[in-house]
């Protein structure tokens, strides 16, 4: 590898590789991320949390906590003066629980207190005392169990989209996708079950955050966040304030992946600080982060493959089965998108998917990078390879054969417009030659097992693995989807720009600057303190959106901006735009197939090839390279697109080798990064990564989200390169060493 | 407890609790957040500071240890407002995401670089091997630290 100075701009327009604005602060330590927040007269807050995963609450004690030194505030749900219950599609989860906790780390108090010590100290003592209650933790027993959530309301927040009330007690949202006749018969047919874990986001940055009462009933949450209108629409009914009165800005985040698009801190910071009236800070640790947030589904899927000699899918059958632990969070829709995309980017006539979420006291789950598709890729790639074996065809040729083209109908009815270059994914992947095999011997560093120097090399086996996945960008299926942008032309040429979109680490500061330079023809450009209070709302940094509807709406701000000028001859100008992409409509709660034109607004593929090396005595890997294609429309800054393929590439292999949360009756038995490990330095292959670029007709400048379809393929198609080099069926992920060894 | 560190150059002193550890004693008592807090148990490195010019988790060492030593941080490495050539390099090769780590990662490859000037790509994932980074996939990481090695 060269070590030569790549080309990159400072002030970049679209489609320039572009230096991170953020880049200097970040790497002087000057950036100030939420945990670093400091405020004159600033306490500590502290959650109390439950140890059980499923208990009665019969009573909380808090009279010794409150006369602890330092502590100005002790407060349970009594103190919740607004709505008890939050959430992002349901609000089923209580700010500070009532009766009753439902998972291991559910919040039940907190505490104010002048040092942390101190406010660790008061949180030891808050007494509670619990009715330990029999935790339901199997998924699949779930639905026939006691009713963890009696009184919920039987339809989402938001009216809909395509939901259907089930009758059976435990279930988050059930759908079945029938298209054509899923009993049409084929030559032959493939079968498997194929079970996944539960991962966690582990972004380094724990949640954290800091507010700070405005001293006229109101309250200012600096917070690591992804969407801060909707945290403000949450937290203000809590608090019961109108929303005006509690603004949220977007304290630096240290990553978020999917994780933090549920509240952490804000409600309690800000009940905590408008209680004591003192700014208050809570910073969570990294056994706190681990219980404390969403994780991604842990899923189990039965899947029924039938295809005619000649490789041609004939129908897929699919049941997919969710945890999704304790609380609705972001599950309906996941649940959907496990099913929409549960096939794959192939063409078939005929498929019966039915995908189930249920509630258990098992930690709960939400979003996470690849939101559903992860799962259901793993799937579905270990059912085309096995598929392939079965026909005596190449695995590539058997995609290739059945990769949807233009015109093409997916399973929910819904036509392909737009672009989405499924069969030249696949072919430039394909065509990434792998370096040769290593020769022994070798530096133990270069061999399974590593610097741990536990092989020669005797018993290693080389696979190659090859896989494709494929995902929504942007919010579907009837969701309001938009985003806000307000542009500010000044007299002096400058201009300065307000979106709310979060900077979480993907580098959409940088989108929205080269778009805004593009658009106003000027260098002098800048971004304003990311908030609440100053402009509408961006939606979520999620669904592979931001890049592309952040684009959408300062494009829109900026022609607007000049167009005033032009028509008024003012010199200060102050315009803002909303930006929508195409309408979507909802699934047909019975069919689920498309009402209207289409449940999701656009797609992006991506093809990976694998080289890994396993050590079938010791059931140790090592992934040896990596080679991918990916569709990304127009790559805006085409070194950040990269470092999203390395990036999502990285997790999709943890979740493959490593990575998962384990429990024991609902309890996390692995919060820490000595037990819950990710990929480091020695974990990671190079990533050699082929950006397709073919501009999406309906997004601005062409641009497809580029953040999820790597960690969607790179699980299956890791795992498909360790089936090559043992021969082992391994359905289950993370793959553990014993299912490895020979 | 009062301790005397020189940090980054400069004599300094604070009041801190006998169970701080060095890592707390930087942000909370010195007022040097650089170092971030991500584990604190020693397996993600973004605390990474050199102590007496070895490279150390402060999460790990108590403040009271470092009581009459020396500590470089990541706030140290810049001298006369130009950044240090590891600093430029991470900017330069795309190897910071959201930063969280880059602190640690900054100050690891500063340590390796002083101890081997041209390090191979094994050497290289070798050191950085402690050092967590959870958005890059490290390739970029891998990328700076070549083009701060050369010349």
């Amino acid at each position: 590898m060269s070590a030569t100075r790549p080309r990159i701009l400072e002030l970049g327009r679209v489609g320039d590789p572009t230096l991170r604005h953020d880049g200097v602060p970040k790497v002087t330590g000057e950036f100030a991320y939420s945990s670093d927040l400091h405020a004159a007269g600033m306490l500590w807050g502290k959650t109390v949390r439950s140890p059980h995963a499923h208990a009665r609450i019969l009573e909380i004690d808090v009279s010794e906590a409150v006369r602890l030194p330092g502590v100005h505030a002790v407060l349970t749900h009594e103190d919740v003066p607004g709505r008890k219950t939050y959430g992002l599609e349901f609000p089923d989860q209580p700010v500070l629980a009532i009766d009753r906790v439902r998972y291991f780390g559910e919040a039940v108090a907190l505490v104010a207190a002048e040092e942390p010590e101190q406010a660790r100290r008061a949180a030891a003592a808050v007494r509670v005392t619990y009715e330990p209650l029999e935790p339901v933790t199997d998924p699949e027993r779930a639905t026939e169990q006691e009713p963890l959530h009696p009184d919920r309301p039987t339809m989402p927040r938001e009216g809909g989209h395509g939901y259907r009330s089930d009758p059976r007690p435990n279930v988050v949202r059930h759908m079945v996708i029938r298209h054509g006749d899923p009993d049409a018969a084929g030559d032959v047919t493939v079968s498997g079950v194929y079970d996944v874990g539960s991962q966690d986001q582990a972004f380094l940055g724990p949640e954290s955050g800091l507010a700070v009462p405005d001293g006229e009933g109101g309250v200012d949450v600096y917070v690591a966040t992804q969407w801060l209108h909707v945290d403000r629409d949450q937290v203000a009914p809590c608090l019961d304030l109108p929303p005006e009165m509690v603004r949220i800005h977007l304290g630096g985040v240290g990553g978020a992946f999917g994780g933090r698009e549920d509240l952490s801190m804000q409600v309690h910071g800000a009940l905590l600080a408008l209680r004591t009236n003192r700014p208050v800070k809570i910073v969570y640790n990294r056994e706190e982060s681990f219980v404390g947030h969403i994780h991604r589904h842990p899923a189990r899927i039965w899947a029924e493959h039938r295809a005619t000699r000649a490789g041609k899918l004939v129908s897929v059958r699919m049941r997919i089965l969710l945890d999704g632990g304790a609380y609705a969070s972001s599950s309906t829709a996941v649940t959907s998108n496990a099913a929409s995309f549960a096939v794959g980017p192939y063409a078939v006539a005929n498929a019966l998917i039915e995908s189930t979420c249920v509630y258990t006291n098992n930690p709960p789950c939400g979003a996470m990078r690849g939101f559903g598709a992860v799962q259901t890729c793993f799937a579905a790639e270990a059912q085309m390879d096995k598929l392939a074996a079965e026909l005596g065809i190449d695995p590539v040729e058997l995609r290739l054969l059945n990769a949807l083209g233009p015109g093409d109908v997916l399973p929910t009815g819904q036509r392909l417009a737009g672009v989405l270059p499924v069969a030249e994914v696949i072919r430039r992947a394909a065509d990434l030659s792998p370096p040769e095999a290593e020769e022994l011997p070798r530096e133990a560093i270069r061999l399974p097992g590593g610097a741990g120097n536990t092989t020669r090399g005797e018993g290693v086996h080389r696979g190659v693995g090859f896989a494709v996945g494929f995902k929504n960008i942007c919010y579907s299926e009837g969701f309001d989807d938009y985003t806000a942008a307000r542009v500010m032309l000044h007299a002096d040429g400058s201009a300065e720009v307000h979106c709310a979109a979060a900077e979480v680490g993907q580098g959409v500061t940088d989108v929205i600057l080269q778009v805004a330079r593009t658009e106003l023809g000027t260098d002098e450009v800048r971004l304003a303190p990311v908030g609440t209070a100053h402009v509408g709302s961006s939606g979520s940094a999620s669904a592979s959106r931001m890049t592309w509807m952040a684009a959408g709406a300062v494009q829109l701000a900026c022609r607007a901006a000049l167009e005033e000028r032009e028509r008024t001859g003012r010199a200060e100008i102050d315009v803002e735009r909303i930006y929508r992409h195409a309408t979507t409509t909802p699934l047909d709660p019975e069919t689920g197939q498309i009402t209207g034109e289409r449940a999701h607004v656009s797609f992006a593929v991506a093809a990976m090839r694998v080289v890994a090396e396993v050590d079938v005595d010791l059931g140790l890997t090592r992934v040896v390279w990596i080679g991918t294609a990916q569709d990304v429309g127009t790559a805006v800054n085409p070194i950040a697109v990269e470092g999203q393929i390395e990036g999502g590439t990285a997790q999709g292999l943890g979740l493959a080798l490593m990575e998962e949360i384990q429990t024991r009756d609902g309890l996390i038995t692995n919060a820490s990064f000595t037990d819950y490990l990710i990929p480091t330095a020695l974990d990671m292959p190079p990533v050699e990564s082929v950006l397709v670029e073919d501009p999406e007709p309906g997004a601005p400048y062409g641009a497809k989200g580029v953040g999820e379809p790597p960690t969607v393929v790179s699980t299956a198609a890791v795992v498909a390169a360790l089936r090559d080099a043992t021969g082992r069926e391994l359905t289950r992920v993370p793959v553990r060493p014993d299912d490895i060894c020979l | 407890m009062k301790i005397s560190v020189r940090i980054n150059g400069e004599a300094r002193e604070a009041d801190v609790w006998g169970g701080d550890s060095l890592l707390t004693a930087l942000r909370d008592g010195f007022g040097l957040p650089g170092s971030k807090n991500a584990c604190e148990q020693g397996e993600c490195g973004s605390c990474s500071v050199l102590l007496d010019g070895e490279l150390v988790c402060s999460c790990l060492v108590l403040a009271a240890q470092a009581d009459g030593h020396e500590v470089t941080t990541v706030e140290g490495l810049a001298a006369g407002g130009e950044l240090h050539r590891v600093q430029r390099a991470f900017v330069e090769a795309g190897a910071v995401q959201c930063g969280f780590c880059t602190p640690g990662l900054v100050v690891a490859t500063v340590d390796l670089l002083e101890r081997a000037p041209s390090p191979s790509d094994d050497e290289i994932r070798e050191a950085l091997s402690g050092n967590l980074c959870r958005c890059t996939g490290y390739a970029k990481i891998f990328d700076a630290v070549r083009l701060a090695a050369s010349p």
